[in-house]
């Protein structure tokens, strides 16, 4: 009964090739080793139960959902009935395409504009760099959700209350991810500028095909960090959009639990629906990604 | 680290002074140009929606601004004094409080445990990673969608769990005693992960020699841990901490959405409470004094951590 639903996920740990099972020079299997095995594997399974739990669920029929019978297949058997039903709505594919290439605008934009600042404060001499950074260091504490009342404002202001300017423009500024930049530029040798300099290479070539190029880890990292930020981005999406055509995923899906109502299969459909994208990209990514979440979310401090 | 980069600079204006002096003057103001030229992007950004909404926001807070563009006269103190005497303010103030000291405590112990025992380099690292960060990469809704069902109080798992133990079934979310709970259950699982992964990182930065000279030493793996892992996590934990208070102070899209969009005396958070004030009443002035509220919050955890920080450095 239980291996069924547990088919999906079994596939994709399969699917993906074991890329590390190193040991470390102790005994293989000591008791203390096996300990720590059951402790993990027992932490394991508590953490993507409430997934898979969801992932069974969204396979039932909506009387077998609803009878709040425990069993991983509903008496009915399995049935896609549920994603049909949402996908024949159409709005969510909508959604996650708004959602996909917002968030990829946000971190477009952000990455390009945090990086030409970070290489100023790196590498440039000019004027008032020194408090400009101070400035720019402080501004890290401010949290977003303060704003969100003057942004309204300003949004009401220029126009953009319900349009995707309104929605990206204000996620693009990350203090954070200049200080992290500025931190990796400042590492990388500057003979290697100093090199395209004698040939006579102007700033914005430097940067564009000698800095560019050698910060490709950071640059990713970062990338994925602003990236997961906006495609998770709830508050801000929900206050700016109230036009049901151009909700983010995570805005939309929110609006509809209520039309449901007691549509339990449905509605867990939905939301494993919009975790998939992220899960694969997770599959495919995973060791930029831990180790992108690690650099920048030390880089803050 | 900024000092170096002043002086890497500070090299290459020398190296050109001598290289060619009747020129310096004309060099050190093109470079003054192309700098502002490669900030200027960031900057207009910078000051459009971060310095210009954080002083409009306090112009807004002495007004008695709304969203239907009545008011917005000067009222002085008016919304800041009001708002400290508010019960629902301060309700909601306790509650971010509580939930950040309910959820910061798991958050951060199961973290690292969880990166202690996949430090052990133990078979299956791809799928411990997976498992425990997975839920991270969820959107707030997703979340929340699937833990209202959970928590559903006639079908929902978690009484069947608490049922198969013997023991009573909650009404969880429904009952303003044990909603908040129900968030920070969620709000565990769904954001462990990230310190899970920071931990991990932290512990794969220390030397592998230290722990083969402490095992030729025939320390064990528990003896490893306790005198060469966990007294270098100091500095990682600090930040763990601090990055974890930030996040918690700012709860409000599960809270919110986990009920809803009810709004529960229990779970109201500070940042619920702004929104409510502002786009459920329209009072956008009363809306932006507690924003600098909760600001003032913020900073007096940024603070209390610089002054944690110093400490430690001086004693060491």
């Amino acid at each position: 009964m239980s291996t069924a639903t547990l088919t999906p996920t079994e596939a994709v740990v399969t699917a993906t090739p074991r890329r590390r099972s190193h040991l470390p020079g102790q005994k293989p299997f000591g008791p203390l080793r096996v300990t720590a095995f059951v402790v993990l594997l027992l932490l394991a399974i508590g953490w993507l139960l409430p997934f898979l739990w969801a992932v069974a669920t969204a396979f039932k029929t909506e009387p077998d959902a609803a009878s709040g019978d425990p069993s991983w297949i509903g008496t009915s058997g399995p049935t896609v009935d549920a994603f049909t039903a949402i996908l024949s709505q159409g709005n969510v594919y909508t959604w996650a395409f708004n959602s996909l290439w917002t968030a990829a605008a946000v971190t477009f934009i952000t990455l390009t504009i945090s990086a030409l600042a970070a290489y100023a404060f790196s590498r440039l001499d000019f004027a008032g760099r020194k408090w400009l950074f101070v400035v720019i260091l402080a501004s890290i504490v401010v949290p977003p959700q303060v704003l969100i009342i003057p942004l309204f404002y300003q949004m009401l202001a220029f126009n953009m209350i319900d349009t995707y300017w309104g929605l990206i423009l204000p996620q693009v500024v990350a203090p954070a991810m200049v200080f992290i930049l500025k931190r990796f530029f400042d590492a990388i040798p500057i003979e290697l500028e100093d090199a395209a300099r004698v040939d006579g290479a102007s700033r914005l070539r430097i940067f564009w095909s000698v800095v560019l190029p050698l910060s490709r880890p950071i640059l990713a990292s970062v990338a994925i960090f602003v990236f997961i930020a906006a495609w998770n981005n709830f508050l801000w999406p929900f206050l700016v959009i109230n036009d049901t055509t151009l909700m983010t995923l995570p805005v939309g899906l929110q609006t509809v639990i209520s039309a449901y109502g007691v549509q339990y299969a449905q509605v867990m459909a939905q939301a494993v629906l919009a975790a998939l994208p992220l899960i694969v990209i997770f599959l495919i990514f995973q060791k930029q990604i831990v180790k992108g979440v690690a650099t920048s979310g030390f880089g803050g401090q | 680290m900024m000092t170096a980069a002043t002086d890497s600079t500070r090299t290459i204006v020398t190296g050109s002074r001598t290289a060619a002096p009747a020129r310096r003057a004309g060099s050190r103001s093109r470079e003054q140009l192309v700098s502002w030229a490669f900030l200027a992007p960031f900057l207009i950004a910078f000051a459009l929606f971060l310095v210009w909404p954080i002083i409009h926001g306090i112009v807004l807070s002495f007004t008695d601004a709304s969203l239907t563009g009545a008011g917005g006269g000067f009222v002085g103190f008016a919304n800041y004094a009001e708002a400290l005497s508010d019960p629902v303010m301060w309700r909601s103030l306790w509650n971010t409080i509580w939930f950040t000291l309910l959820s910061t405590v798991p958050l951060v112990v199961i973290a690292l445990l969880m990166a202690a025992l996949v430090d052990r380099g133990l078979p299956g690292q791809w799928l411990w990673r997976l498992s425990f960060f997975m839920p991270y990469l969820l959107a707030s809704t997703v979340i929340s969608q699937i833990w209202v069902w959970i928590f559903n109080p006639q079908i929902g798992a978690a009484n069947n769990i608490l049922k198969a133990f013997g023991l009573e079934p909650l009404a969880w979310l429904q009952n303003p005693e044990t909603n908040m709970l129900s968030i920070v259950i969620a709000t565990v699982w769904w954001t462990v992960g990230f310190n899970f992964l920071l931990y991990l990182a932290a512990m794969q930065n220390i030397p592998p020699q230290q722990y083969e000279a402490a095992s030729l030493d025939g320390a064990g793996a528990w003896r490893q841990f306790w005198s060469i892992t966990l007294p270098q996590l100091g500095p990682a934990t600090v930040l763990i901490l601090l990055l974890q208070i930030l996040a918690s102070l700012k709860l409000f899209d599960q809270a919110y959405q986990m009920l809803g969009g009810v709004a529960s005396d229990t779970t109201r958070s500070i940042v619920q409470y702004i929104y409510e004030a502002g786009f459920v009443s329209y009072r956008f002035g009363y809306s932006a004094a507690i924003s600098y509220v909760f600001f003032a919050l913020i900073v007096i955890v940024g603070v209390a951590q610089a002054l944690v920080t110093r400490r430690r450095k001086e004693q060491l």
